[in-house]
């Protein structure tokens, strides 16, 4: 409106509209709008101060819009230079206010970004962190390194026949393990039924129902008569590994323990068998790894003795051998044709190898700790 | 077993270079694990030397007693230019020129006494005259110790060496199936044979015929076979235990007694074979050794009064039983310090029955363990007269001409296998002509025919049956640290199982709903169930009991996981541990009825019949998920306040299950104990055809049941039978079409009776708004007066969207009304305005 009034007053001034535009395109005036222009907008320093600029500078009421808008009023022969200034004036000053607010709009966004900083160490809230069981996540560790191998896993329950438990794996009927002392029966007595004391009874069952060859592991829980302490639980896990094909022995035992060993402990890790006893396997042997605190260093250096394996270089991880081939023939498996080997391993006592877990007591005591590696 | 270094290798010859620590790696080796090496003299820190005593004066003092000041030579170790050392004696069983062990000021001696120079009695005592109690090596003292003079000991020199206190002692875990190893003369054969030493067996006299030349003898029991006796006469009662006797009696972990006792104990460490010796003069008449009769009793030397068994094997006279065979002979034929005339039996017992007995009268021994592993058959003559020479040699009895033999020994049985087997089973390159070598030095008898060799064990060697056993006997010879290790290729196999893979699933879904896993055990009581609120015929009752529980204060399996899950709340609790959300998952046990009895034959396969009923005869186990939350579910933190634990966190470990495995859960109100009535949800699967699968419950406990069991208030609880979870699971799923059309939404709210639930309000909006229908959720519950008493509005949040056009607000405006009318039609809801 104001730009209308401004022409208005011009006109009324007597100038002739010729007259008036040549004056109004004077090179000179043109320079000077720019010039002002270019203050103006070099004097914005906010978004708003910059749009204020742009409308007094470019918009319709503008003098370059004005000037602009006579053009066409000029005699033929000057419209074209007269175009050419005016166009060149207003893409200076659009140039102008481009650039001055990319500036103002980083100036901005520094300030509001500034302005909008939070105290990232602030704790963030959320649902409560769960976990799963340390023995859990070891079954499934261990579990994957025998799927990865193409066996496959076999869970059997955890009340169980006598028979599957001891008569099936060659224990004697007077056998020690079988008394009270030692093996928790259900009642009555008589009908033979028993909380399993090894995974083993997966042997006899994974060899009366499935086809040879077969390699499969058992996990899960074992139960014995034994004191509750810092070493020793009357409840813990045992991974059974079983695999009767032709032709396996004991060199394929030590394969297979050794490899277990290094998946679960490292690649560095050794492992040994040792020469020992179990009814439901011969030759036996239990399966060592190297002390993971003194690495056999112990064995040979009295000044300093190893706790962790009373400094004979290696730990006790579980039990192995050969299938015994009573075992299979209570299964009915052609002993001249079929061999085997057998393994259990203590899950409990592979976690405190892997996680450094020092009382078997938290492992069953239920604190909400443990599984979370020991934290609140 | 103890095995004392110094004997082993009077036994054994070993190579040079095998010392201690190279003998125990090769017992290690071998299947003999040495558990430990001890040493009496590093329970000493400091010199103890020979001493020889100058001279004494004996001065009384007030307090009666009379002490001796003596002055002792320690040679080198004597002050500067004195003859020897000054020391207070308090014992007296000593002379001027006896030499004895001198601990020196400076010295600690076990149980941290140290040894300083003090005044006592009047004088400077520098180091004290020893005795054996003060050394840690028996319980004398009566006087101190006077070392043997003949050959004169070096004054100043160690005295423990000849004290035998220089000794190593292995302490091996002898396996049950190596018996022959609890002698030292087994283990010696062992070090020999794996070192590549020499071993002659001292006991290697083969038992005479049957003879009843001596005290008579006769076996009525298949499971005494062989039974020698052998008298000496005249041994003299206070003849003293040799030093080198008694030091390896105690070495090897025995108590040095008198010499009859400690000659017996000395045999059977060294030969393996268990003596008994009686006093003659109290035997009447014949031995007989039968089985235990009905009613009958017998006073053992521990002077208990014993009722027997019809399975105990006994040692009888014309008296009456004076002996439990095997285990513990009786008080009236027991030896005693005047005792002169002496019976050695030496016997071979069946070792099962002889286990079976000392368990049965809680007698383990030296003795009953030794025949419950399996006694050497060829031993019981040389051992019985290698004790009579010994008697003879130190007591100055005289042995009777004629022995007795009853019985005979067994032969072994013999065994045909490959030569090739061991090297095939090892994973061994193990040549037949090694094979027969290393069972030649264990004592086997070989015969090679052809590719075969016949086998027969030594007397020694009962383990030795099965094929298999052979291979083992190479394998620990050999050493399994030859066995080259290699990887089994296994058939390709299918990895988890579905319902392996699912339960994996969804304890990972509920750990990461926040929930952590924790394992309790599974006993309880039947007080536990009283706790929960069940009724006497509940389900849940239906317990499993233990014969021999570990404490009888809980006798049952558990039926449920949750009186284990409250146990582990009171636990935190009790451990500052307030704002819990655990669940376990495991097997409980159902009692599904009498069982029966199934023992099939283990020489074959068992019948599909009896495989069925060895299997049918367990009580149920389900695997059973179950969780409890209390305390805060979240803690109040700078965003906002608490979020206290309560219903709905039981539930949402249910819905984080289930839809970890694409399964939709349906809730209805239940009334269940241990949960409150009004805030427990009966959680179900309903499927297609309407079948319903209930799973268990989730919600609030019931004030009760908190109070009971010393929960939190408001504790919540959820137990899910897992299984019947897992089976429900879609075994696959289908990816629908994605609509690229946009959705158009729009809210209701409903006002429907306070007692409609909301879950029959949601399902009527469903059927009622067809197809278009894309999702509903539930934003706003809302009662009020303004809506009027027993009133409640329901607001929800539809979403429309087709998958072939862009719906308009006409088109979802119809099918929200649609839904409206059927939830009005079903639950009475009037649409709010």
């Amino acid at each position: 409106m104001s730009d209308h009034n401004d022409l208005v007053a011009r006109t009324l001034s007597g100038e002739t509209s010729s007259e008036r535009v040549e004056g109004r395109l004077d090179e000179g005036r043109v320079a000077q709008w720019v010039a002002q222009a270019r203050e103006a907008i070099a004097a914005a320093a906010t978004s708003e101060q910059w749009r204020a600029a742009k409308a007094a500078h470019t918009g319709e009421g503008s003098p370059l819009a004005q000037a602009n808008r006579t053009i066409g009023e000029l005699a033929a022969a000057q419209r074209k230079a007269a175009g050419q200034l005016i166009g060149a004036a207003r893409a200076q000053v659009n140039d102008l206010l481009a650039k001055r607010r990319e500036l103002i709009e980083a100036a901005e966004l520094t300030h509001r970004l500034a302005a909008e900083a939070v105290d990232v160490t602030l704790p963030v809230g959320g649902d409560p962190v769960g976990a799963l069981h340390p023995i859990t996540d070891m079954i499934y560790r261990m579990c994957d390194v025998f799927t990865a191998m193409g066996w496959e896993v076999v869970e059997t329950p955890e009340a169980e026949a006598e028979w599957l438990n001891f008569d099936a794996l060659n224990f004697t009927p007077d056998h020690p393990a079988r008394f009270m002392t030692d093996t928790l029966f259900l009642d009555p007595p008589g009908a033979h039924r028993l909380l399993r004391t090894h995974t083993s009874p997966g042997q006899m069952r994974t060899l009366l129902t499935r086809d040879l060859p077969v390699y499969v592991v058992v996990p899960g829980r074992t139960y014995r008569a034994d004191e509750f302490d810092a070493t020793h639980l009357p409840v813990f896990n045992q991974l059974e590994g079983l695999a009767v094909d032709v032709g396996l022995g004991l060199a394929d035992l030590a394969g297979t323990l050794d490899h277990l060993a290094k998946a679960m402990f490292g690649a560095d890790v050794a492992t040994r068998l040792r020469p020992h006893y179990f009814p439901f396997t011969e030759p036996s042997a239990e399966v060592d790894v190297r002390c993971f605190v003194c690495h056999g260093a112990s064995v040979d250096d009295p000044e300093r003795p190893c706790r962790t394996c009373r400094s004979e270089g290696w730990i006790e991880w579980g039990g192995c051998g050969v299938v015994n081939p009573r075992v299979l023939a209570s299964a009915g498996i052609d002993t001249d044709v079929y061999s085997g080997f057998a393994f259990g391993m203590g899950i409990d006592r592979t976690v405190m190898f892997a996680d450094n877990a020092a009382d078997l007591r938290d492992f069953v005591e239920g604190d909400v700790r443990f599984a979370r590696g020991g934290v609140r | 077993m103890r095995a004392p270094w110094s004997w082993l290798t009077t036994l054994a010859s070993l190579p040079e270079g095998v010392g201690v620590r190279e003998l125990a790696r090769a017992y290690t080796d071998a299947g003999l694990q040495v558990e430990r090496i001890e040493s009496p003299a590093e329970a000493i820190d400091g010199p103890v030397v020979v001493g020889r005593v100058l001279d004494y004066v004996e001065e009384p003092q007030k307090n009666g007693k009379v002490i001796r000041w003596c002055h002792v030579d320690v040679g080198e170790h004597n002050p500067p230019g004195e003859p020897g050392r000054g020391i207070v004696c308090g014992a007296h069983n000593f002379d001027v020129g006896d030499y004895v062990a001198v601990a020196l000021s400076g010295t600690t001696l076990p149980g941290g006494f140290l040894i300083a120079a003090r005044k006592t009695y009047g004088h400077v005592s520098d180091g004290m005259i020893c005795a054996e109690d003060e050394l840690g090596i028996g319980s004398d003292h009566a006087g101190i110790i006077v070392l043997p003079a003949d050959p004169p000991p070096a004054v100043g020199s160690d005295a423990l060496a000849p004290l035998g206190m220089r000794e190593h002692i292995y302490e091996i875990d002898v396996t049950p199936d190596s018996g022959h190893c609890l002698s030292l003369r087994g283990l010696a054969r062992e070090a020999a044979q794996i070192t590549g030493g020499t071993f002659a067996d001292p006991y290697d006299a083969p038992v005479p015929a049957d003879s009843g030349a001596g005290y008579p003898v006769r076996l009525e029991s298949d499971d005494c076979p062989l039974f020698v006796a052998l008298g000496v006469h005249g041994v003299d009662p206070h003849a003293p235990v040799p030093r080198w006797m008694a030091d390896r009696v105690r070495a090897a972990g025995m108590r040095s007694i008198s010499l009859p006792v400690d000659v017996a104990n000395y045999v059977m460490l060294e030969s393996g074979q268990p003596l008994h010796t009686y006093d003659t003069t109290t035997l009447r008449g014949e031995i007989v050794v039968r089985s235990a009769r009905n009613g009958e009793r017998l006073t053992t030397l521990d002077k208990q009064d014993r009722a027997l068994s019809e399975d105990d094997l006994l040692i009888t006279d014309d008296s009456g039983p004076i002996g439990l065979a095997g285990v513990m002979g009786g008080l009236d034929t027991e030896m005693t310090p005047t005792t002169t005339e002496i019976l050695i039996e030496a016997a071979w017992f069946a070792p099962a029955r002889i286990g079976r007995t000392y368990r049965r009268h809680k007698l383990p021994s030296e003795a009953s363990r030794r025949f419950e592993r399996g006694v050497d058959m060829g031993v019981p003559y040389a051992a019985a007269r290698r004790a009579a020479e010994l008697l003879r040699d130190y007591g100055g009895g005289v042995i009777d001409e004629a022995v007795t033999v009853a019985g005979a020994v067994r032969p072994m049985p013999s065994q045909v296998i490959r030569a090739d087997l061991p090297g095939a089973i090892l994973g061994l390159d193990v040549p037949g002509a090694r094979v027969v070598e290393i069972l030649r030095a264990s004592g086997v008898r070989v015969e090679v025919v052809d590719a075969r060799l016949r086998l027969t064990p030594p007397t020694w060697r009962r383990d030795l049956v099965d094929p298999y056993d052979y291979v083992e006997e190479v394998g620990r010879k050999l050493g399994f640290r030859h066995i080259v290790p290699k990887v089994p290729l296994a058939p390709a196999g299918r990895g988890y199982t579905t319902a392996q893979r699912a339960r994996r699933t969804v304890l990972t879904a509920v750990a990461a709903a926040g929930f952590t896993e924790v394992q309790t055990l599974p006993f309880v009581a039947g007080d536990d169930l009283d706790r929960l609120g069940l009724d006497p015929d509940d389900p849940r009752r239906a317990l499993v009991r233990l014969a021999n529980p570990l404490s009888d204060a809980q006798p049952y399996l558990r039926p449920s996981l949750l009186p284990g899950l409250f146990g582990a709340v009171n636990r935190n609790t009790s451990r500052s541990l307030a704002d819990l959300a655990l669940f376990e998952c495991g097997l409980v046990f159902r009692d599904t009825g009498a069982p029966g009895e199934i023992m099939p034959d283990v020489s074959r396969r068992p019948s599909p019949d009896e495989i069925a009923t060895l299997f049918a005869n367990l009580p149920a186990q389900p695997r059973h998920l179950a969780g409890v939350v209390t305390g805060e579910w979240c803690a109040a933190g700078w965003r906002g306040p608490a979020v206290p634990a309560d219903w709905t966190h039981a539930v949402r470990l249910a819905q984080a299950a289930a839809s970890a495995l694409g399964v939709t859960l349906t809730r209805r109100a239940a009334a269940v104990a241990p949960w409150h009535p009004g805030r427990c949800a009966e959680v179900l699967i309903v499927d297609s055809a309407g079948v319903e699968t209930s799973l268990g419950w989730a919600g609030e406990l019931h004030p009760s049941v908190t109070a009971a069991c010393g929960l939190p208030e408001r504790t919540c609880a959820v137990e899910l039978d897992l299984d019947a979870l897992i089976a429900a699971a879609p075994a696959g799923r289908t990816i629908a079409p994605l609509s690229s059309h946009p959705a158009v939404k729009q809210d209701v709210a409903l006002v429907v009776g306070a007692d409609v639930p909301a879950a029959d309000v949601r399902a009527a909006l469903i059927a009622g708004a067809g197809d278009l229908l894309e999702s509903v959720e539930l934003f706003d519950v809302f009662t009020g007066v303004q809506l009027g008493g027993g009133k409640k509005s329901l607001a929800y949040a539809l979403a429309f969207r087709s998958p072939e056009r862009t719906l308009t607000e006409a088109d979802a405006t119809r099918a929200r009304d649609a839904a409206v009318a059927e939830a009005a039609r079903r639950c009475g809801a009037v649409m709010r305005s």
